[in-house]
C-alpha cells in the first residue's frame, strides 16, 4: 500500500478541513452532556454507548481529512 | 490446572516464537544497522504499521487494568475511550511532520530530532532520560499482565517455581528481539491482534447472552458505578477529572518512546497519516474490553469460591480472567489468555527496543562513544535491549506491585514534559533550547511534587476563582513548562540563539 515516492512529496494541508479535528474534543470533554443514563440503547447506558458512536465518529472524521488532504 | 487450556496456550506461544524468530529475515535488510535492527528499516507499510502500532499501544497491561478498574471503580474507568478517541486527531496532526523531519535527517528517536532540532544536546539527554525513566515501568507492568493470565491458568505462583514460567516467557523475548529487531514484535502483533479480536469480539457476544443480555448486565452494576458522580456546587468533580485524565493521557501516548518508534517505521508519512484514521478500530475493542468489567460484575466472579484465591493474589485484575474461566470452554480459555501473554511480548519487545534506540543514540554516542561505527552502534542497542529486559524483570520479582505502579503514574507525568520539546518544536520557531529545558526541569519538578504530596493519586483539585478543579497532574505540570518555555525563550533567543527550525 505504501507508495515509495511518498516520502519526497510535501504533505499537504487544508486548513479548513483540519478544523473539523476539534469535533472528537468537543464531543468527548463536554463530560455533563453525556454523563447520563437514558436515552438507553439496547439496555446500554447513554454514557456508554454515547461514547463508543464517538470513536466511529471520530475515526470517520480523521478519514474525511485524510481524504480531502490526500 | 487446566490441561486443555494449558496445551493450547503453550502452543500458541510456541508459534509465536517461532515467527519471531524468522522475522530477522522478512523483508531482510541489514541488522547492523540501528535504523534496520530498530525501525526495521522504515520500510513497514499501512497494514503493518496498523498492526504494529496497535499492538504497541493496546498493550497486555492495558486489557487487563482497564477493565479491573470498570470493575472496582466503575464509569470512571472507561476515561480510556475518549482517551484512545483524543489520541488520534494529535496523531494525525503532529506525528507526520516529524515522521518527515524524522527520515530526513536519519532520526532514530525523539530526542534525535530534538538535538537536531535545536542544536542542544543537553535538552536532547533530558529527552532521552525521560523516555527511559517512564517506559522501564511500563514494560514492568506488561509482566504483571502476563503473571496474572499464567496464575489463572494455574501454573503455581510463588516461589521459583512461580517464576520460572515469567522467566521462560522473557527468555524467549529477548532472545527474538536481539536477533529480529523490531520486525519481531511488527510480525507477532499481526497474530496478537487476530487472537485479540476474537477473544474480544466472542466475549461480548456470548458473555451477556449467558448473563440476560446487556441491560441485565448493566442493571446488575452499582448505580454509584454506572455514572461519573455529579459533583457539588462550584466543583467540577469528576467531570474535570475524566476529561483531563482522557485529554492528558491522549497528549502523552504518542510521546512513548514505543510510539514514536512505532510511527518513525512507517515507510512513508501518509502511512502514518492513514493509520490515525484506522487505528480507532482498536478503540472499540478497548471500550469493549473495558465493558467486560461490568460483565464480570454481573456474573458475580469475585464472589465465587474457586477465584477468591485468584483476586486474593492480584486482586481486581483477576476479574478479567475470573470471567474468562467462568464463561468459556477451557480451550478459548487457552486462546484467550495466549492473547494477553502475547500481547504482553509485542509491546515489550517495542519498548526495549526504543529504549535501547534512545541509549545509544543519545546518551552512548552522544556522550561516551562518538566516534563508534554503525556496527558497533546496532550491536550496543541489541545489548542494552537485553538489560533492559533483565531489569523489568527484576523489578517485577524484587520490587512490591505498588512500586511499579507508582513509577508508571510517575511516568505519563515525565514523559508529557517532552511536548513542547518534540510537538511545539516541530511548530513554533520561537522556542529556545535552553528556556526548553528549563520548562522541562520546571515541569519535571513540580509534577514530581505534586504527585508525591497527593499521595499518587493521579487527580489535583486546582482552585481557581472560587471554583475547585480537579485535574490531571501530568496537564497542570507540563501547562507549567509550556509557560516557562514561552517565557523564556524570547530572553533566551537574546542571549545564546540557536536554530529557528529543521527543514
Amino acid at each position: 500500500m505504501a507508495n515509495p515516492s511518498d516520502d519526497d512529496a510535501p504533505l499537504r494541508a487544508n486548513h479548513a478541513v483540519r478544523l473539523l479535528l476539534i469535533i472528537p474534543f468537543v464531543m468527548t470533554m463536554w463530560v455533563p452532556f453525556f454523563n447520563r443514563i437514558d436515552p438507553m440503547l439496547a439496555g446500554i447506558p447513554f454514557f456508554y454507548w454515547y461514547q463508543i458512536l464517538c470513536i466511529v465518529i471520530s475515526a470517520v472524521i480523521t478519514f474525511i481529512v485524510y481524504r480531502a488532504e490526500s | 490446572m487446566d490441561t486443555v487450556a494449558v496445551i493450547v496456550f503453550v502452543l500458541l506461544f510456541a508459534a509465536v516464537t517461532v515467527l519471531g524468530f524468522m522475522a530477522a529475515r522478512w523483508r531482510s535488510g541489514d541488522l547492523a544497522v540501528l535504523h534496520e535492527w530498530g525501525l526495521g528499516g522504515r520500510r513497514f507499510g499501512s497494514w503493518v504499521t496498523w498492526f504494529l502500532l496497535g499492538g504497541d499501544l493496546y498493550t497486555a497491561y492495558t486489557f487487563i487494568a482497564v477493565p479491573a478498574l470498570m470493575f472496582g471503580a466503575g464509569a470512571i474507568g472507561f476515561f480510556a475511550t475518549p482517551y484512545t478517541i483524543l489520541a488520534y486527531p494529535i496523531l494525525y496532526m503532529v506525528y507526520p511532520k516529524l515522521w518527515k523531519v524524522a527520515h530526513r535527517h536519519g532520526c532514530v528517536t525523539a530526542a534525535d530530532y530534538v538535538r537536531r532540532r535545536f542544536d542542544n544536546r543537553w535538552l536532547a539527554l533530558a529527552v532521552a532520560v525521560t523516555g527511559i525513566l517512564a517506559t522501564m515501568p511500563y514494560i514492568a507492568l506488561q509482566l504483571v499482565g502476563m503473571q496474572v493470565v499464567i496464575g489463572a491458568l494455574g501454573f503455581p505462583t510463588s516461589g521459583f517455581a512461580g517464576e520460572l514460567p515469567l522467566i521462560i516467557a522473557f527468555v524467549i523475548l529477548a532472545a527474538f528481539t536481539y536477533t529480529s529487531g523490531l520486525r519481531a514484535p511488527a510480525m507477532i502483533a499481526v497474530v496478537k491482534d487476530v487472537l485479540i479480536y476474537i477473544a474480544v469480539i466472542a466475549a461480548v457476544i456470548i458473555i451477556p447472552e449467558h448473563l440476560g443480555g446487556y441491560a441485565k448486565v448493566f442493571a446488575a452494576v452499582p448505580k454509584a458505578k454506572l455514572l461519573l458522580a455529579t459533583p457539588p456546587a462550584g466543583n467540577w468533580g469528576s467531570f474535570s477529572a475524566y476529561a483531563t485524565l482522557a485529554f492528558g493521557s491522549a497528549c502523552a501516548l504518542f510521546l512513548y518512546p514505543h510510539s514514536i518508534t512505532g510511527v518513525l517505521s512507517a515507510s512513508s508519512a501518509n502511512v502514518v497519516r492513514r493509520n490515525a484514521a484506522y487505528l480507532p478500530a482498536y478503540s472499540v475493542v478497548l471500550a469493549l474490553l473495558a465493558l467486560l468489567g461490568f460483565m464480570a460484575i454481573a456474573a458475580g466472579v469475585a464472589s465465587m469460591p474457586q477465584f477468591a484465591g485468584g483476586f486474593k493474589l492480584y486482586s481486581n485484575n483477576f476479574a478479567i480472567p475470573a470471567l474468562f474461566l467462568a464463561s468459556f470452554p477451557s480451550w478459548f480459555v487457552g486462546l484467550a489468555f495466549a492473547a494477553i501473554a502475547i500481547g504482553a511480548l509485542v509491546p515489550a519487545a517495542i519498548m526495549s527496543i526504543a529504549t535501547a534506540n534512545i541509549f545509544t543514540r543519545n546518551i552512548y554516542r552522544e556522550f561516551i562513544s562518538p566516534n563508534c561505527t554503525d556496527a558497533q552502534e546496532s550491536s550496543m542497542a541489541k545489548f542494552i535491549s537485553l538489560v533492559v529486559k533483565v531489569g523489568a524483570l527484576v523489578f517485577i520479582f524484587a520490587i512490591p506491585l505498588q512500586y511499579a505502579l507508582w513509577l508508571q503514574l510517575l511516568g505519563g507525568v515525565w514523559i508529557i514534559q517532552t511536548l513542547p520539546s518534540v510537538i511545539l518544536g516541530l511548530f513554533a520557531r520561537m522556542l529556545n533550547g535552553w528556556a526548553l529545558l528549563l520548562g522541562w526541569v520546571a515541569g519535571f519538578a513540580w509534577g514530581t511534587d505534586l504527585i508525591i504530596s497527593n499521595h499518587f493519586a493521579p487527580i489535583y483539585p486546582l482552585h481557581l476563582m472560587g471554583t475547585v478543579i480537579p485535574c490531571y497532574i501530568a496537564l497542570i505540570a507540563v501547562v507549567v513548562n509550556i509557560v516557562v518555555s514561552f517565557v523564556l525563550s524570547p530572553v533566551l533567543n537574546a542571549v545564546c540563539p540557536g536554530p529557528r527550525e529543521l527543514a
